[in-house]
Order: C-alpha cells, then sequence, then structure tokens
C-alpha cells in the first residue's frame, strides 16, 4: 500500500510573502468576480485577467526561465493555485495549459515545441484544452476511436471528442487519438498517441453544449481530414496511454479537487458569524478543509520530488470531491436558501446545480475508487 | 516529519509488540488481566521518557517524532498504556516533576483514568495544576470503555508526591489535549490494522466462486476505507507538527481539527471492516472488534467530533477576518 502513503510537507521558504503577494494581486482584480465567477471557480474563463497572471510569472511558475518559466518550486506553485481558488479568481484560461499540458509539452516535448508552447502558455497567449472524453468513450478511455493516419507531411485527423471543457475558446488541445490498430486481441491502450491540435485548422468543427444552468461550458469537436504537421506528435508515438495516464496525475493532484466550492464556504462563515447552533456543522467543514489541505500539500511535495503520485492524487481527489461537492447541502441546513444574502444565495444556486460534476469531471468517484482498490491489491 | 530515529523506534515497538503480544493477550486484558510480559518487553526499549528531554533524562524526541509510535500502538491495539506513560512523563516533566520507573499514565478533574488501576503512579491535572500521585494514595472506582479497556476513577485517600504547575505554553487543558493527540494517532493505527484485516479477507473469502474483493460493490467500499485511513494518519501527524511548532496549548486547533477527521474517519472504517467481514466479524473469537470498538472507544476519549466542532466551530465564527486566511497562517507565520 506504499502508494497510499502521504508525508507532511512543510511550507517553502517564502511562503508568507508569496502568499501575500498573490492576496494583494487578488484583491485589485476582486471586484470584478461576480458570485457567479468565484462559484465557477477553476471554470471561469476570462482571457484577461490570465494575461494579467501570466504577466506576474505565475502561469508556468515551475518551468525553466528560457521557456517563460519562473523556476520556482511545485509547493510555491501551489500557494498560487490556492489562493486563486480560494478567492474565485476566473483562471480557466490558464488552467489545463499550466496544470497539464504545458508540464506535459515540458516533459516530453521537442524542443521546437517546448520553445513555440511553453512561453506562450506562460505569458496567457495560447490556452489550451483536454482532448480525450468521446461520444462513445468515457470511463472506458482507451476504446476511443478518433484516428489520426501517417500521411506525406504529417497526420490526418478524423474522430469527434466531447465535453471538451472551453473548446470554443481555446487555441490547442492534447488529443489522444488511435495511431496505429489495437493488436488483434491484445491490449487496446497500444497504439495510441498525444497530438497537438490547432483548433482554428480547417476541419475542426466546435459545437458548444449548453450546460445545465444554461451556460456554454463544454463542447463536441468534430475532426475533418484535419491536417497536422509532422510535429503535432508529442512524445512517443504509441506511448500515448502512459503518457495521458501520467499526466492525469497532474490533473487530479491539485487544490481545484477540494476547492471548488470554498467561496460559499467563506460565505457561509460571514453570513453564520453570529449563528450559535451552526458552530458543530461549520466545525466539521473547517476541519474537513484542514485534513485535505494537508493532505494535497503533500501530494505537491510528491510531485516536487519527481514522484508520480497517480493514488494519492485520486484518493485526496475522492475525499475532496465529496468535500466541495456536499458542501451546499451542508449550508441549506443551516440558513435557507431565501435568508440568504444575495450573493450568497447566486452563489449556491450556481454550486447547487454544477456540484455533481465534480464527481465526474478528471474522472468520476468510481474509477477513483477502482484506482485506490487496486492499489489495495483487490483488483 | 518524523525523523529517523523516530521511524526506527516505531519499528522496534512494532517487533516488541508482534512478540509479546497477540489475540490472547487482549482477551486475557478483556478478563481483567494485566499483561505483564507485555508492558516489560515494551518499557526495556526504555521510551516512556520518549518526549522527555535529554537534559532531563528522557530521549528528547518530538511530538512528529512520537506521532508513527502513537500509530504501532493502536495497530497492536497495543494491551498496555505506553501511549499515556510517554504522555504521563512529558507532562510531569515539562512542569519541572521527575518521573518515576513504571506504568503512570494521568487524567484530569473529576474523568476516567486511562489504565487507572495498573497504574504504580498517577498524574492528576487540574487546569495547569499537576499532581503525582502513588498508587497507595487513591482509592479506584473501577469502570471501562466499549473496549473494556480499564477506564477507572480515583479518589483520593493520601498525599502526593509531588505538586507543580505546568508552563505556560501546556495550558489548563493539557490533559485534554494531550488525550486527543494521543488518541488521533491510535485511531490511524488502529484503522491500518483493521484495513489490512479487511483486505485480507476480501482477498480470501469466496462467495459466487470468486473472492468477495473482485465484487466492485466491496472494493469500492474499501478504498473509502482506505482513504480514510490515510486522512486520519495525515490529521493525527499534523496535529503532532503543530505542537512541535507552537506548544500543546497554542496547537489546540488543529488537535480539535484531526480529533475531528480521525472520528469521521473511524466511524466509517469500522462500519466498513463489518460489512466486508459480515457474521465472521461480530465473532468474539475473531480479531477484528479488538480493533473496532477500540475506534469506537477512542472516538469519545479526548473529545468527541461532537465536542470539537462546536469549538473550532465557533473558533472559526469568531475569526476578525475570512476563514483561509486562518488556516494558511497558521502553516507559515511561525518556520520551525
Ligand atoms: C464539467 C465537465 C467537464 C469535462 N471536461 C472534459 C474535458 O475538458 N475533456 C475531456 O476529455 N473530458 C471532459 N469531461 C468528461 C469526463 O472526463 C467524463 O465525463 C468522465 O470521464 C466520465 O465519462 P462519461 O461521462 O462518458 O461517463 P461513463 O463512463 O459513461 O460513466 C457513467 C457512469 O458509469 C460509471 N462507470 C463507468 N465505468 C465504470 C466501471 N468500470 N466501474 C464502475 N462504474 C463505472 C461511472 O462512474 C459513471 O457513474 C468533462 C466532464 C464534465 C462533467
Amino acid at each position: 500500500m506504499a502508494g497510499l502513503r502521504f508525508d507532511l510537507r512543510d511550507a517553502p521558504e517564502g511562503a508568507a510573502e508569496l502568499r501575500a503577494e498573490v492576496r494583494a494581486f487578488l484583491a485589485e482584480h476582486a471586484p470584478n468576480f461576480t458570485p457567479e465567477i468565484r462559484a465557477r471557480s477553476w471554470m471561469g474563463f476570462d482571457r484577461d485577467f490570465t494575461r494579467a497572471v501570466g504577466a506576474k510569472g505565475w502561469i508556468g511558475m515551475c518551468w525553466p526561465r528560457e521557456f517563460g518559466g519562473a523556476e520556482r518550486s511545485f509547493l510555491e506553485r501551489n500557494i498560487v493555485l490556492e489562493e486563486m481558488l480560494a478567492a474565485g479568481a476566473p483562471v480557466g484560461a490558464h488552467w489545463i495549459g499550466d496544470r497539464q499540458s504545458g508540464p506535459l509539452i515540458l516533459r516530453l516535448g521537442t524542443e521546437e515545441q517546448k520553445r513555440h508552447f511553453l512561453p506562450r502558455i506562460a505569458s496567457g497567449e495560447y490556452a489550451f484544452c483536454i482532448g480525450l472524453s468521446e461520444p462513445d468513450s468515457g470511463s472506458d478511455l482507451a476504446s476511443l476511436r478518433t484516428k489520426a493516419e501517417k500521411v506525406d507531411g504529417g497526420w490526418k485527423l478524423n474522430g469527434r471528442k466531447i465535453w471538451t471543457t472551453f473548446g470554443h475558446l481555446c487555441d490547442w488541445m492534447i488529443a489522444l487519438v488511435r495511431t496505429s490498430p489495437a493488436p488483434e486481441g491484445g491490449a487496446r491502450h497500444i497504439g495510441l498517441s498525444q497530438v497537438l491540435v490547432n483548433l482554428r485548422a480547417p476541419g475542426v468543427h466546435i459545437r458548444p453544449i449548453r450546460d445545465l444552468v444554461g451556460e456554454k461550458g463544454f463542447n463536441e469537436i468534430t475532426f475533418d481530414d484535419v491536417m497536422l504537421p509532422e510535429d503535432a506528435l508529442v512524445g512517443q508515438e504509441g506511448a500515448g496511454w502512459a503518457q495521458a495516464t501520467s499526466e492525469l496525475a497532474f490533473e487530479r493532484s491539485g487544490p481545484d479537487r477540494y476547492l471548488s466550492s470554498h467561496p460559499l464556504l467563506e460565505a457561509a462563515m460571514t453570513t453564520l458569524k453570529q449563528d450559535n447552533a451552526a458552530a458543530p456543522a461549520l466545525g466539521r467543514q473547517v476541519a474537513r478543509l484542514w485534513a485535505l489541505r494537508n493532505m494535497s500539500v503533500a501530494v505537491a511535495g510528491m510531485l516536487e520530488d519527481g514522484q508520480d503520485p497517480v493514488r494519492q492524487a485520486a484518493l485526496v481527489k475522492d475525499l475532496g470531491n465529496d468535500f466541495e461537492q456536499a458542501l451546499p447541502n451542508v449550508v441549506r441546513d443551516l440558513i435557507a436558501t431565501e435568508d440568504m444574502p444575495e450573493d450568497m444565495r447566486r452563489m449556491h444556486a450556481y454550486l447547487t446545480q454544477i456540484v455533481p460534476t465534480f464527481s465526474l469531471r478528471g474522472g468520476t468517484r468510481e474509477i477513483m475508487r477502482g484506482i485506490i482498490a487496486r492499489e489495495l491489491g483487490l483488483r | 516529519m518524523a525523523s529517523e530515529i523516530a521511524t526506527e523506534l516505531a519499528e522496534q515497538v512494532d517487533r516488541a509488540l508482534a512478540d509479546a503480544a497477540d489475540v490472547s493477550t487482549l482477551r486475557d486484558l478483556e478478563a481483567g488481566n494485566w499483561p505483564a510480559a507485555t508492558w516489560d518487553a515494551l518499557v526495556a526499549l526504555g521510551l516512556n521518557g520518549a518526549l522527555v528531554p535529554e537534559a532531563a533524562g528522557g530521549v528528547g524526541l518530538g511530538f512528529s517524532d512520537v506521532a508513527p509510535l502513537m500509530e504501532v500502538l493502536g495497530r497492536h491495539a497495543a494491551p498496555v498504556p505506553l501511549a499515556e506513560s510517554i504522555f504521563a512523563n512529558a507532562l510531569l516533566s515539562a512542569a519541572g516533576i521527575t518521573p518515576p520507573e513504571g506504568v503512570i499514565s494521568f487524567g484530569a478533574g473529576q474523568g476516567a483514568i486511562a489504565w487507572g488501576r495498573h497504574a504504580s503512579h498517577i498524574a492528576l491535572l487540574d487546569g495547569a495544576r499537576i499532581a503525582l500521585y502513588p498508587a497507595a494514595a487513591l482509592a479506584w472506582e473501577v469502570g471501562g470503555n466499549i473496549a473494556h479497556e480499564a477506564r477507572d476513577r480515583a479518589r483520593i485517600i493520601g498525599a502526593p508526591v509531588a505538586e507543580a504547575v505546568l508552563p505556560n505554553g501546556w495550558g489548563a487543558e493539557a490533559a485534554l489535549l494531550a488525550t486527543a493527540l494521543m488518541r488521533a494517532g491510535q485511531i490511524a493505527g488502529a484503522m491500518q490494522a483493521a484495513l489490512a484485516l479487511a483486505v485480507d479477507h476480501a482477498n480470501t473469502r469466496k462467495q459466487f466462486d470468486r473472492p468477495i474483493g473482485r465484487f466492485q460493490a466491496v472494493q469500492q467500499q474499501l478504498a473509502v476505507f482506505a482513504a480514510e485511513t490515510s486522512a486520519a494518519s495525515v490529521a493525527a501527524a499534523a496535529a503532532a507538527r503543530a505542537v512541535d511548532r507552537r506548544g500543546l496549548a497554542a496547537a489546540a486547533f488543529e488537535i480539535g481539527c484531526a480529533k475531528i477527521t480521525v472520528g469521521e474517519a473511524a466511524t466509517r472504517g469500522a462500519a466498513i471492516a463489518h460489512q466486508v467481514f459480515a457474521a465472521m466479524g461480530i465473532t468474539e473469537e475473531h480479531q477484528l472488534h479488538h480493533f473496532t470498538r477500540r475506534l469506537w472507544s477512542w472516538r469519545e476519549e479526548g473529545g468527541s467530533e461532537a465536542f470539537w466542532a462546536k469549538r473550532i466551530g465557533q473558533e472559526a465564527q469568531a475569526l476578525p477576518g475570512a476563514l483561509w486566511p486562518f488556516i494558511t497562517a497558521r502553516e507559515e507565520e511561525i518556520t520551525p
């Protein structure tokens, strides 16, 4: 069960100063954060805000300077992420690039790719989206069918991705696609590769899908003979499955897996300050938040040490999702929705509708628990 | 984080307990017999003074170092009060009293004292005042928690051998906080043991021609158990770290958060363990209940989830500012 071990990490040197700097920056921007923006958390998309974050050096901040990074540690980066989420800042335009696309390119990209993409992600110029899910391939991702065929001068892409968050607003997608047929009767994850897709390329059709709140968050993206250059391939041809799974450790490990509802908890704290009866329920939320934070920081420490904490990340995601998902209901047990101040009521309304996604996006609760069960030796 | 010495000591205690205690020891204990051999084996490791500074003749470990030790004791459902002795030694020595040899426990006010009747000395706390009584100076009204661990009430019939006041950093709630910290670590350990038993059972018990652990419903439950077990362990360690940094009294917030976390985890974990073991786990003969009954008992000791939730909630409500800055500042303003 070594994959379920967590070692506490102390705050990095200069933590308080960095945090203060991020807070001062956020205080400047906070007047623009409507209750809906705060409730959307990292599902809020704002290019201007992202460029301002980039100008501070807080996107790709662990990357080498030559690629636009700031050579800060994962634990320092974690401080920036925590503060952004706690404030409900609209970080969606750089979240994916900073969290997983950039790190993937840094780890496996060619020199050319690193020079081109990383500085542009770090400045906030390029926004990335994730091209994994397909209409018939969700949890069973290895069954995906989108295909890139090797042709003269590059690759020809055909197929369809779905649920692509911000696909209609982004510039690039890293897609997991089939580049050679799965061996007869063999493992389906053989023959998959990751490719960079320019979303403005001819043959890319993007159809936004309205979500239950009425917003355009995710998309269906169809590829019709889309021509990709030779160097669209990221990493090794055929190794896409292993690459994408270790990318998921980045996707699942962060504070975005327990802080998505945080602005609502703060609002509840403020509104219920004088309410004696609310103290026990609030105390339990505080304790859980504190414990999850210690676990999440431990995972950031493992990333810092170059480990691959896939299982710990799945575990914190599962516990964290439960926590952030339950919050709206905990809160409405303490104060009736009609008695909530306007701002709080709007955040609560938004979150009530959107929290079911927390245990879906990034891999479902059942899939997370399957990963943990495997580590326990049950599968 | 625990030092290497601490990890080594925890391993020594692990081996000693594996050698000197087993399920029959636990059964004997429930029948009211003191496992002298187990105690002798443990006390030979010289760990009573784990938290006593070296200058005062102790081992000089920190609370973080002792956290893995508490887990080991929980993992074995240790049938002797090494945890209590370690913390009683720490309290006495902090107050300037030289801790006596032997089995020693502590308690506060009119509350039940863990292992009271088996101790040769008891440290009785009244707020920050601490008095050391020999067994002969106390009469016991014996009792027990639902795991049948001795939880006895003392009536004072003689004089203390020493009296002193704890320094400020230890505060007026030292007995409560020390108990909570101790039980938090032990709960994490007992959960690890119960989880290992449940996983092993899931891999061996067959129904419908396959190990029950192949059923996804069972896997998913055990995954939750594992997650709660990790949360308990992290919480206990983080509380201990806070005590090392700011002292016992000023770590009440972290200790309370940890006790809530481990208490909730214990409730969930024990329920899943029993579900996976089904009827077999309900028998007296099976060892599972030695862990689950301790989990249920230890939730109550050092403040229950409800007790701490109210306090932590009130503390959060009384903050002048937002919650998040409060939580982060506790980690970052004080550098170790
Ligand atoms: C808000 C949101 C944003 C998203 N953004 C993106 C994105 O940007 N890019 C992207 O590629 N995808 C994205 N997704 C898709 C997400 O990754 C998938 O929803 C997820 O992987 C599950 O796939 P599915 O929806 O097809 O459900 P299914 O896989 O069909 O699952 C349906 C149910 O069956 C359960 N189930 C399936 N298989 C098993 C099994 N083996 N054992 C037990 N239970 C099982 C699932 O847990 C779930 O409860 C997003 C989803 C949401 C909700």
